[in-house]
This record gives C-alpha cells, sequence and structure tokens, in this order.
C-alpha cells in the first residue's frame, strides 16, 4: 500500500489575524504556523494503514514556503516515511494548487492519496477533488468513517441530516474529516527518526489562474453586544427586543 | 445571449430549500450580466417542486433524468453539467455537502477555478466579483472571477429567496455517457434532528453549561417553540458524546449564517465564533457576564439558563400562539 498525504502549512486557528499594507496578504510575524488540522487526520489514517498492512510507503508532500520544511518534519516525526517540498509562494486558487500537486502525483503510483477537507486558511474545500478529476480517480469528500475492503474503501461522509455510505475501487482520492481518527502526537523516538528521513526539494511555478485576488479586509466587527439584563426576569425585554428591533420573532 | 447555470439539490426526489436560494443568488448574476437564467435539476425524473424554480427567477428549467440518479451521483452530476458548461458564463452551486463536492469536480474538469462559500457578490464591467470568508471568518476575501464559465458555491442562507417570476419553462437535456467511480450507497437518517444547523432559520446551541446531556431537552423545547429551528452544540459537549458531530457549530463543525442565533450556556471561544459569527442575530444566554461570546452577541441575557430557558421558552409559544 502506497499513501500520499497533501499537507498545508496553516496560521493556528487561535492566532490573530491582522492583514498586510499591501490589503492582499495577512501579516505573517508573531503568526504561529500549524499543519492544517483536517490535513492531520489524513496523515494519521496512512500511518495507521501502512501500519494495519504491514508494509508500504507513506509519503507527504506540502507545497509553500521554505519554512513548510518544518511542518513536513512534524508529519515525518508522527510517522510518515519521507517528505516532498514543492517551493512556491502559493495561491490563493485552488485549481492552481491542485495542478502542481498532480503533477507531483501522477506518476507517484499511489493506492490512496489523502487530503484535507478544507485548508482552514483559504477554507477552499477544493484541492482534493480538483486532483481527482485531473488524474481522472475516483473521489469521495469529507471522509469521517472509513472501511478498506479488497481493493476498495467503504465511506461515510456526513451530509445535512443525515450519512451518505459511499464506495469506490482502489487507488482513489480521499478527504478526511474529523471523526476519522485521532491523529497521534508526535513522540521524542518520533522527532528523533523524523531528523534522518529524506526530503526532497524542488521548486514549482503556479499559474495565475482564474481567481484574481482583489483585496482582503476585516469584517464589520459586530457592534457591541448589548446586555439586556440579568436573570429571568430580562427574559420579556429579551423577547420584545427581538419582535421589534431585531424583527427575528 | 449570455447565460447563467444554478445548479440544484433534491434529497428523496424533492427539491432541497437551498435550491431556491442559489436560484435567487444566480437571478441577481444574470440581471447584472444581462442574461438569461437556466436551473438544473438532476433525478430519476422530473423533481417535485422543480416548477416552483420559476418563480424564483428561472427562464428555464432543464431535467436530467437517468436511472442511477436517485441519490447524488458525483461523475454522472459532473459530467451532466460538464456537458452543457459551453453555453454558460456562470455556473452557481450551493456550498452543501453535495455543492461543495460537485463544484470543484465540474471546475477541474473544465479546466477553471472555483470560489467556494460566497456570501456576497457584485457584477462589475461584465465580471462577477464575490467576497467569501476566510480565516474561519476573521478576514474577507474579495475575488475577481476571470474565467468562463465562472464557478462559485454559495453560502445556505445568506442569500434571502427572492420571488422574482420568470416563465420556468421545463425543458429536458441528456446525460451524456459516463464513467462512474464512486457509488453513494445510502443515506441513513441522522438519529437526531431533521433540520439542518446549517439550513435552519434559526439555530439553539447548547454548550458545557448544560452540565448534562439530558438537558438538551430544554434547547429541544425552545426549538420547538420556535418551529423553524435546528438544536446546535459546541465541540466540548460533542467531545463529551452529548451531541452528534452533525450539529456541531464551529470551524471542526458547521458554518451557520441563520437569522437568529442563541448560544446557551457556551463561552464563545474561537473557534465556535468561526462557526456562526455571520448569524444575522445572535443571542447570548451565560452566566458569567465576562463570557467572550457576549462581545459579539447583539442580545445578552445574564443568568442561569436553567431558570432562563423555560421562561424565554414560555414567551415564544405565547407569541408564537398569538401571531
Ligand atoms: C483546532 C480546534 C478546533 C475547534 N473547533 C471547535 C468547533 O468547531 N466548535 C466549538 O464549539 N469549539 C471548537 N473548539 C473548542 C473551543 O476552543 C472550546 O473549547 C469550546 O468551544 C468550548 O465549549 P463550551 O463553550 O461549550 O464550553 P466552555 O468553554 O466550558 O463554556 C461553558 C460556558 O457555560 C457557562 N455556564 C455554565 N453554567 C451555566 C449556567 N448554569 N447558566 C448559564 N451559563 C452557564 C460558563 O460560564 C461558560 O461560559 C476547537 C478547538 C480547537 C483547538
Ligand atoms: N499548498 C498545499 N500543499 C499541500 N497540500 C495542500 C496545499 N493546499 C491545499 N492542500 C491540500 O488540499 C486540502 C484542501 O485544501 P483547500 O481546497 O485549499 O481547502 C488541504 O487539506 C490539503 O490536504
Amino acid at each position: 500500500m502506497k499513501i500520499a498525504v497533501c499537507l498545508k502549512r496553516v496560521p493556528d486557528t487561535t492566532a490573530k489575524i491582522a492583514i498586510s499594507n499591501d490589503g492582499k496578504s495577512i501579516d505573517e510575524s508573531g503568526v504561529k504556523f500549524v499543519p492544517n488540522p483536517y490535513d492531520e487526520f489524513a496523515l494519521e489514517e496512512a500511518i495507521k494503514l501502512k501500519e494495519t498492512a504491514g508494509a508500504g510507503e507513506t509519503v507527504v508532500i506540502g507545497m509553500g514556503n521554505d519554512a513548510t520544511a518544518e511542518t513536513l518534519r512534524t508529519a515525518l516525526a508522527m510517522g510518515i516515511d519521507r517528505a516532498v517540498l514543492l517551493q512556491s509562494a502559493g495561491s490563493p486558487d485552488g485549481f492552481e494548487v491542485a495542478k502542481a500537486l498532480s503533477a507531483e502525483l501522477k506518476d507517484g503510483g499511489y493506492d490512496l492519496i489523502l487530503f484535507g477537507k478544507m485548508a482552514v486558511d483559504d477554507y477552499n474545500h477544493q484541492v482534493g477533488p480538483m486532483v481527482a478529476e485531473l488524474l481522472e480517480l475516483p473521489c469521495i469528500t469529507t471522509v469521517a468513517h472509513l472501511r478498506m475492503a479488497d481493493n476498495a474503501v467503504e465511506a461515510e461522509r456526513e451530509i445535512e441530516g443525515g450519512i451518505e455510505l459511499v464506495t469506490c475501487s482502489l487507488p482513489a482520492v480521499l478527504t478526511c474529516d474529523k471523526g476519522l481518527n485521532n491523529p497521534r502526537l508526535p513522540s521524542l523516538k518520533g522527532i528523533m527518526a523524523a531528523k534522518k528521513k529524506p526530503m526532497e526539494t524542488r521548486p514549482v511555478t503556479m499559474g495565475t489562474g482564474g481567481l484574481e485576488l482583489l483585496g482582503l479586509a476585516l469584517p464589520p466587527e459586530r457592534s457591541a453586544g448589548k446586555i439586556v439584563g440579568e436573570g429571568p426576569d430580562a427574559v420579556s425585554t429579551l423577547v420584545n427586543l427581538l419582535r421589534t428591533e431585531a424583527k427575528v420573532l | 445571449m449570455p447565460a447563467v447555470l444554478a445548479v440544484t439539490e433534491q434529497r428523496g426526489g424533492t427539491l432541497r430549500k437551498v435550491s431556491q436560494e442559489v436560484v435567487t443568488a444566480a437571478r441577481t448574476i444574470a440581471d447584472g450580466l444581462g442574461a438569461t437564467l437556466d436551473a438544473i435539476a438532476l433525478g430519476t425524473g422530473t423533481l417535485a417542486g422543480s416548477q416552483e424554480l420559476g418563480a424564483a427567477g428561472a427562464d428555464r428549467i432543464l431535467t436530467a433524468a437517468h436511472p442511477d440518479f436517485a441519490l447524488y451521483n458525483p461523475d454522472g452530476f459532473a459530467a451532466v453539467i460538464a456537458s452543457i458548461a459551453s453555453s454558460y458564463q456562470v455556473i452557481v452551486f450551493a456550498a452543501t455537502a453535495t455543492g461543495r463536492d460537485l463544484a470543484p469536480r465540474v471546475a477541474a474538469k473544465l479546466g477553471q477555478s472555483c470560489a467556494t462559500d460566497v456570501t456576497a457578490l457584485t457584477v462589475d464591467a461584465g465580471k462577477l466579483v464575490v467576497t467569501r470568508p476566510i480565516y474561519a471568518g476573521k478576514v474577507l476575501q474579495k475575488l475577481r472571477l476571470n474565467g468562463t464559465p465562472a464557478i462559485l458555491s454559495i453560502r445556505p442562507n445568506t442569500f434571502a429567496i427572492a420571488q422574482n417570476a420568470r416563465a420556468g419553462a421545463m425543458e429536458n437535456v441528456p446525460v451524456p455517457s459516463f464513467t462512474q467511480r464512486v457509488t453513494v450507497k445510502e443515506i441513513k437518517a441522522a438519529a437526531t434532528a431533521t433540520l439542518d444547523v446549517a439550513e435552519a432559520a434559526v439555530v439553539i446551541s447548547g454548550g458545557r453549561g448544560l452540565k448534562d446531556p439530558a438537558n438538551f431537552k430544554l434547547l429541544e423545547d425552545l426549538a420547538a417553540a420556535f418551529g423553524n429551528a435546528a438544536v446546535g452544540a459546541s465541540r466540548a459537549v460533542v467531545d463529551a458524546g452529548w451531541r452528534d458531530h452533525g450539529s456541531q457549530v464551529g470551524q471542526t463543525g458547521k458554518t451557520v449564517s441563520p437569522g437568529l442565533y442563541i448560544a446557551v450556556g457556551i463561552s464563545g471561544a474561537i473557534q465556535h465564533l468561526a462557526g456562526m459569527r455571520t448569524a444575522k442575530v445572535i443571542v447570548a444566554i451565560n452566566k458569567d457576564k465576562d463570557a467572550p461570546i457576549f462581545k459579539v452577541a447583539d442580545y445578552g441575557v445574564v443568568g442561569d439558563l436553567f431558570e432562563i430557558l423555560p421562561r424565554l421558552t414560555e414567551e415564544v409559544k405565547r407569541l408564537r400562539a398569538e401571531h
């Protein structure tokens, strides 16, 4: 079983985000970067599947700036076998990202290619299914439960008001959602071992794509809340305001 | 004549409500471009409710019928839409479980980009300009869609359904041959709520302050009093196994934009806010007057939820009965 995981380096979700002077990027100073949380489910699943199979290879592929090497090293410390760093400034256009990753994945002979369901920076939810389409592979998105059966997978994905049961054969592309597993933390031994694991680095160039970034803005501040009152006696005031002021009742 | 395509969704042969939102948003785009609007419905035959798409603004309603289209068929649906895509300047999806899966497949098939989860849009000099929340809603990204067709998905509950009646002429479109790589076998209905938090007009969410899973009954009673409400949850209570993950609101759960969001016994962690800060009106009930949830709440009540909720349910019931 040969498994690839695509991993993105993203700002920690608790980080305070400020916009740079160019108005088109975020100010990265003082921002802590982490592996995209959904990609951690993908990493864990890859490691587990190889452990279960007792043989195979797991590869993590990350595209980004040089600091991405550190994020890939975390994946190696969790237990991934080797890493590929595609050096690039990145793009807000998921299709450009998908094209660059597909070129790397195309002749890799992977049985499974795993993604996160979305990157928590750009919220695109699209690179996985786009790569699948470009490589003409079956694809199941937002997988929350996975069963492997002879050369096929059976997955559960959450939809509005229910769960979809979906199957496909291997090789396949899956995007991982919360619930799939509990990602392990790198052990001290893992961290030491990771230092010796191979990491290839290659530059990639990105096209401009069909999405033109016009600018970033902070959302309008929600007008500071008003405390209607304390205790159950405030309920009538609240209901009144909801009816006459907010007009939602 | 330029044209816009709205991709609708069905469940069990009936059109989903979000489809009307897609048609409404697509109508705005079509008017901005001076274009006609087609809505496409994919199923085993004509879908219940598809006639209503004319009222929301569709000039034509296209039906793509196939025996394997009872449930979502990713490869089949993508093939149908790709086969007619060259007639359209813009293709609009819903950012639902289905739309988020389908839109990028169609885009990649056509060699185009895709803007996901759009919350506002305008047409500027013949091009679509969209706004979408990124970084868990902490930043708004503005994009111009330069490709043809421009492909986007709109966030549910964001574009209010408008009546904008057009002819809504029914037509069939052929289903091209396609390679089915993925099969949706069945849908298992969720154990709890039928109304999804991502789509309900009112969402009432509970957190650790509820103390015990059984106390969610208080929220369900309030939801029942509203009638159009769904019960959501913070991650803390989902992780504790009190509620289904499907009802989790926040960064690792669902993003909701209801008309009214009531947070009960929820502190308002940044990851929770990521999922609900775009709600139109936010109410918070919390015994800690310094809880961060009050910073985003339009209306806050400080106090014990166990005393406040029954009163609130009673008042809402009374009001509903009066109107
Ligand atoms: C990567 C990551 C992703 C996450 N994703 C999510 C997510 O998607 N959704 C999410 O919700 N969280 C998420 N979290 C967790 C988040 O950080 C918080 O831990 C969580 O939201 C807290 O849940 P809570 O508000 O229910 O609990 P608490 O923070 O414990 O708050 C309980 C609140 O109840 C109040 N209270 C207690 N008793 C009463 C009473 N009798 N009457 C009134 N009020 C009372 C308290 O004052 C308190 O404010 C995520 C965290 C991380 C690190
Ligand atoms: N720059 C990148 N490098 C590696 N993987 C990426 C990159 N961007 C996105 N991905 C993968 O694609 C998934 C979905 O990202 P997105 O479509 O941007 O929300 C992520 O969870 C990653 O698995």
